[in-house]
């Protein structure tokens, strides 16, 4: 009776877990592969390791930081595999800079400022695209999930220092492209 | 304490970390249509697509041409490696019989001068005797 309990409780903490951080882990996975059948596979595998080792999960880091690397170890998990399987019929269905360069919010932009946001948008996934895998996704925890450095850290594995490191020369990568572009 | 904010390599660092205002506003964009595009992903219907898997016909396809090539350059070989023993056993044949041929001419030449040197090599009658001694000195005297 007790176990069913906590059981209970232990679901609909999850529930609630899923709801909060759902869209994050998926936005993350979708930035990294632009690929959108990979992201939503990926982000289901994420939750799914979740779900099985939430009893252990012990609150020591956040439950965001949490998700997020087992998402990234996941993803790694999954280029690996692609890698070794090189004779499996695979299909990417990453789309390529121009198409994700498409999506803008619909706000109240003038067609001068959307023409301009798109550039920009089309400039930093250039830039994004030739960063190493670590700067990627240091850059992308950063500037997209907003993580601060100590969680990205937890999240990568990566000491703090590091973490700067690679960001920081991110940061330049996507300079330098702004600044080649202009 | 901390250390590393003593540290004035850090302190460059970190600022190289903040972002200039044009630049702000790119990777705020940059998010924003990442925002939209996710958003977007995520309301729609997502299609069942079947997980890859091994193609069993082309593997098939390799798989026979494969053994239909090794087949077709075993058997050249194999033909090829036949035709030049053929020839060698025949060479070897040929050149016995040249042998033989060159042997026999060879008895039949030494039986020819055995005969000549054996004709040659009869006594002089004894009346011819002395033009046979001329014959000697004349030999003598380089005449």
């Amino acid at each position: 009776m007790i176990n069913a309990t906590a059981e209970a409780i232990a679901a609909r903490e999850f529930d609630s877990v899923v709801a909060d951080h759902r869209a994050q882990i998926f936005r993350f996975l979708l930035a990294s592969t632009r690929d959108v059948d990979l992201a939503e596979t990926l982000t289901q595998d994420c939750l799914l390791k979740a779900h099985r080792n939430w009893a252990n999960f012990r609150g020591e880091s956040s439950v965001l930081t949490w998700l997020m690397r087992i998402a990234i170890n996941l993803q790694k998990d999954h280029w690996r595999n692609r890698r070794l399987q090189f004779w499996r019929q695979t299909r990417t269905n990453s789309v390529d800079l121009d198409e994700a360069s498409e999506w803008l919010p619909s706000g109240e932009r003038t067609a001068e400022q959307r023409m301009l946001a798109k550039e920009q948008v089309a400039h930093v996934w250039a830039a994004v695209e030739n960063l190493s895998e670590r700067q990627r996704t240091v850059f992308l925890l950063r500037y997209v999930e907003e993580l601060d450095l100590k969680q990205i850290a937890e999240a990568t594995g990566m000491g703090e220092g590091t973490v700067k490191a690679h960001l920081s020369r991110a940061l330049a990568r996507v300079r330098k492209e702004l600044g080649e572009k202009r | 304490m901390n250390r590393t904010n003593d540290n004035p390599r850090f302190v460059q660092r970190n600022d190289d970390l903040e972002l200039e205002p044009e630049l702000r506003e790119a990777v705020g964009n940059f998010k924003a249509s990442l925002d939209a595009w996710g958003e977007d992903a995520m309301s729609r219907p997502r299609e069942i697509v079947a997980p890859a898997r091994v193609n069993w016909s082309l593997v098939t396809k390799w798989a026979l041409g494969c053994a239909v090539f090794m087949a077709t350059v075993s058997s050249g070989i194999f033909e090829n490696h036949r035709r030049q023993e053929m020839a060698k056993v025949e060479a070897a044949r040929i050149a016995e019989q040249q042998r033989e041929l060159v042997a026999q001419h060879a008895r039949e030449e030494a039986d020819l001068m055995a005969k000549v040197d054996s004709d040659i090599a009869r006594e002089v009658p004894s009346a011819l005797e002395p033009m046979a001694s001329l014959m000697d000195e004349n030999q003598g005297t380089g005449n």
